[in-house]
């Protein structure tokens, strides 16, 4: 049953993965070195991949400890809010990662909001430079992975019981101890996974620092992008992708080493939690300054008014809530920005002026545009029904039967998360020229399952967890055959886990840009692509349109997948 | 020995319209074990969680040897509180768990060590002291989550269905054992549970709780052959209700009619007042009803049902008298006595001692 998944990663990730690096030591005339001793001639390239850690670093602490009080807050609130504040979560993780870079670049732009408020409250008085620096890139990328590390810390906390910081009371334990002694270790898995699911993606990232980043701020996937559409030199591009591939790799092996990689598929590893294998002395030391912090946080707690102190050990607190519809409404509100621009006929200057559905006509009128958007229905809806047909045998594989090495298959299905994407789309690119199959919708269909399928297996496998199989035991006990099984009571219970994770695999296709950036072979784009092309271009109103289009359509697909999801859950 | 009394005043909780604990007063003595039994929903866990300080009381107080701690946080109430789902920490070894409120208290290690050591002595359980939860069965983690709070001597001891999830046997064994720890130590233990053999076999005193009210405090004795109202009667073991009318009232004594079959007969208060006149209810438990050959009894009836349920033998008897509901009559089964068969006609009788009156609630 996994059969055809294993055979479409090995052919559509294996292989070109590995024809990249090859290329990077065996050029026209056999065996050399050449591209390395290029990459390491000077220091050009080493520095771009300080800065691309240094960047990447940077991102990941802020998202991280930004995201901490967000998922924090959702985990605790009740039904209600909860819905709203994660129906904002998932609207900036599913708005599209160019819309909300050519947000920022309106917003911080001479004439953007920032500088217009600015100047209007007389704090400055000629327009700031705030695009093109290290800032504006950080701003960019947190806005990109902050709903990642949200989410993903979020599936460990949810997961925490309750009851255990009420224990930590009834024992003498006063909140800030409680806090930091038993839920937040309680929390750090999901940490962790954040952590290390920000850095990884953070470090393939091109989008803002190209569209939001100066000269200096040039990352390590853009060098690739260079040598692959410029010069066309396969070689250096491939080396550089396996000093990137060895960068990956190297965190992930330290990340192994000191918390253990089974505590990143989130849920299972909370709920029996592994004791770490840090050693000894460095637990000893973590605990001593948990304690500390314990002890710091309760002393801040006294100095607050009484009044305060002594409100319900599930409500949180004024600060708190505040600092998250605070980062909610920063991560939000560009795109939202975005929609009176569209309207206005004033440029993307601020405020709007006037209204007029030019730039919408614009859009509409313009083939390139048009056919851009079939082509991504199209290439995601391709991609929603491969993905499904494909990883779905291999989730009930995974889940139900007792393979061998389950561990192991399951890093190689997820690998497609784990090696950065643009080695994939390099890889692809060229394997596809050999085969033929640059700018056709099915090579696009065949790159955007290779990675989207990991997330369809790990939805699937969620949700195959959760099923109870005694009723296809009493189905069958009342006569009923396999198929007949499969289809009166498994299908229809799994649907709406399987209606998403299509959803999911479509919006990862729709919203892809990496491989449609070579694939598509510069005709036939995708909408990404010719977004892409344009804003690279220059930017114009009519993106505005197109960004509210697409956050419009993400809106009700997320509106949808979640009435899904929750009716799966009310089942 | 520590032991606190616990004294709860008018003490009541709504969560938005809905009234989850009416306003309620209630005194525990020092070292006394109190037991709140109830049906589900009927607020036991919503009391536990006010005296515990986990959730706050709408109105009403809660004093502890006369101090009043309505307003202090949890953690400084010294109360110990046993989860029902035992609440052990996953990331910490069992000795942590255990030490985790000694060092809340600033405990010295070295003394620490040895309270904890002794506690897991208690509980019978000192070679698991390096393991992790996960790592202990069900009733081992159940009675380390005893040891976790006996070990920093807290006044008052709070456990909510501390032994839901357990099986019969091991049930049985942890009543005994927590018995044994609240002779030895003299804490003061509030239990919830809504197993009534549980709440009569351990508790000095239930407290009888329904719809966010107690229903009626008082020694297992006085609950069972007592009860103040039909719920009561019903909730606590098996009994006979039927119908009467009270004619005169003498002392403990009634002289009542009983409704269907119109005969006269007497019958002892349960503690209320009651006035000529009233209509009310006669409990009879199973064991007190006297089953002899037909004819000689109050009422005769049929047998429906026979069901030996080791050493008691239950009959269960369809009156001959319409408007009467079935009936049962429980004595210990002997080997070797006749053989009941069912159909067959019996009658049925008690002691005047035997019979209590109740207000008739309408059920
Ligand atoms: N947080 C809450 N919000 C709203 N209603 C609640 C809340 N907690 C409890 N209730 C309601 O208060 C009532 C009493 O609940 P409580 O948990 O005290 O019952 P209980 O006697 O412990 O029952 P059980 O034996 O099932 O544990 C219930 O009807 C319950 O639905
Ligand atoms: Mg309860």
């Amino acid at each position: 049953m996994g059969a055809p998944l294993v055979l479409l990663l090995v052919l559509f990730l294996v292989y070109p993965v590995g024809q990249l690096l090859l290329l990077s030591v065996y050029g026209d005339n056999g065996f050399t070195l050449a591209p390395y001793r290029q990459l390491f001639a000077s220091s050009v390239y080493l520095d771009v991949l300080l800065i691309t850690l240094k960047i990447s670093l940077a991102t990941t602490l802020v998202c991280v400890v930004a995201g901490y009080p967000i998922a924090y807050l959702i985990s605790v609130v009740g039904k209600e809010r909860k819905a709203t504040l994660l129906f904002w979560v998932l609207l900036s993780f599913w708005t599209s990662f160019l819309v909300r870079a050519f947000a920022w670049i309106v917003l911080l732009g001479r004439n953007g909001v920032i500088n217009k408020t600015l100047i209007s409250l007389g704090i400055i008085s000629s327009p700031a430079s705030l695009l093109y620096n290290f800032g504006s890139v950080l701003v960019g990328m947190v806005n990109a992975l902050l709903p990642l590390a949200v989410l993903t810390m979020l599936s460990v906390m949810e997961n925490i019981d309750r009851t255990l910081p009420r224990a930590a009371a009834t024992l003498g334990a006063r909140p800030g101890m409680a806090f930091w002694k038993i839920y937040f270790p309680l929390s750090l898995p999901g940490v962790a996974a954040a952590g290390i699911m920000v850095f990884v993606t953070a470090i393939g990232f091109f989008i803002v620092p190209a569209l939001l980043g100066g000269r200096r701020e040039t990352m390590i996937t853009q060098l690739i992008i260079d040598q692959v559409q410029q010069t066309m030199n396969w070689g250096f591009a491939g080396a550089i992708s396996v000093l990137l591939l060895v960068v990956v790799l190297v965190v992930f092996a330290a990340y192994d080493r000191l918390l253990g990689l089974s505590t990143m598929t989130g849920g299972s590893a909370s709920r029996n939690t592994a004791p770490s294998r840090l050693s000894g002395p460095l637990t000893k030391a973590g605990d001593a300054l948990l304690t500390l912090l314990g002890a710091i946080s309760d002393r801040i707690i006294l100095l607050l008014p009484s009044r305060r102190r002594e409100r319900n050990l599930d409500q949180a607190g004024m600060g708190l809530q505040v600092f998250v519809w605070t980062m909610l409404l920063i991560i939000s509100a560009p795109t939202i920005l975005m929609i009176p621009l569209s309207f206005g006929n004033g440029g993307l200057n601020w405020p709007p002026q006037g209204f007029t559905l030019h730039w919408y006509e614009t859009v509409l009128n313009s083939p390139l545009w048009t056919q851009a958007m079939l082509r991504s229905l199209l290439v995601g809806i391709g991609t929603g029904l491969l993905a499904m047909l494909i990883g779905t045998p291999a989730a009930f594989l995974l889940v139900r039967s007792d393979i061998r090495g389950k561990a192991a298959w399951l890093a190689f299905i997820l690998s497609p998360i784990v090696v950065p994407r643009m080695i994939i789309a390099v890889g692809l690119f060229y394997v596809f020229a050999q085969m033929g199959l640059v700018g056709s919708a099915f090579g696009l269909v065949l790159g955007h399952t290779v990675v989207a399928v990991p997330y369809v297996v790990m939805t699937m496998m969620a949700v195959l967890r959760n099923y109870d199989t005694r009723l296809d035991h009493a189905a069958q006990s009342l006569g009923a055959g396999p198929i007949a099984t499969l289809r009166y009571i498994t299908f229809p219970i799994l649907g709406a886990g399987m209606m998403s994770s299509f959803l999911f695999a479509f919006a990862t296709s729709f919203d892809e840009l990496t491989i449609a950036l070579f694939a598509t072979g510069g005709l036939n784009a995708t909408l990404p692509k010719q977004f892409w092309d344009e804003v690279t271009l220059q930017v114009s109103p009519a993106i505005a349109a197109v960004s509210t289009c697409l956050f419009v359509f993400m809106g009700l697909l997320i509106f949808v997948a979640e009435r899904l999801r929750r009716r799966a859950a009310a089942r | 020995m520590v032991s606190s009394s616990l004294r709860i005043h008018e003490l009541c909780k709504r969560y938005g319209d809905f009234v989850a604990l009416a306003p309620t007063s209630l005194d525990v003595a020092k070292g006394e074990f109190l037991t709140l039994l109830g049906p589900s929903g009927s607020g036991k866990t919503t009391m536990l969680s006010l005296i515990a300080g986990l959730a706050h009381p709408d109105e009403g107080r809660i004093l502890i040897d006369d101090t009043d701690v309505t307003r202090s946080p949890a953690y400084a109430r010294d109360i110990g509180v046993v989860f029902q789902n035992y609440a052990l920490f996953p990331h910490m070894t069992i000795e942590d768990n255990i030490a985790f409120p000694l060092k809340m208290r600033k405990v010295a290690d070295a003394e620490a060590r040895r309270r904890t050591a002794e506690a897991l002595e208690t509980v019978h359980l000192p070679h698991v002291a390096k393991r992790y939860p996960r790592e202990l069965s069900g009733g081992q983690q159940q009675r380390i989550a005893l040891a976790r709070c006996i070990v920093y001597r807290p006044a008052i001891i709070l456990m909510d269905e501390p032994l839901g999830a357990l099986d019969k046997k091991l049930r049985d064994q942890m009543q005994l054992e927590i018995k044994r720890i609240h002779r030895e130590l003299g804490t003061t233990i509030v239990y919830v549970t809504h197993d009534q053999e549980e709440a009569m076999t351990m508790s000095d005193r239930i407290c009888l709780m329904n719809a966010g009210a107690i229903e009626q405090l008082g020694t297992p004795q006085d609950l069972y052959f007592r009860p103040r109202s039909v719920f009561v009667a019903d909730f606590l073991g098996e009994s006979n209700l039927l119908k009467a009318t009270v004619r005169g009232v003498d002392g403990e004594g009634l002289d009542i009619v009983l409704t269907e079959q119109a005969a006269a007969s007497r019958a002892v208060g349960n503690g209320s007042r009651f006035a000529a006149g009233e209509p009310i209810k006669v409990m009879v438990r199973p064991q007190n009803l006297v089953v002899a050959e037909a004819g000689s009894g109050m009422l005769s009836g049929r047998i429906t049902d026979v069901m030996i349920s080791g050493s008691l033998t239950r009959l269960y008897i369809a009156p001959e008298t319409a408007g009467l509901p079935q009936l049962v009559a429980a004595h210990p089964t002997r080997s070797g006595s006749a053989p009941y068969e069912i159909g067959q006609r019996l009658s049925l009788g008690w002691h005047a001692a035997d019979a209590v009156a109740i207000h008739d609630g309408g059920i």
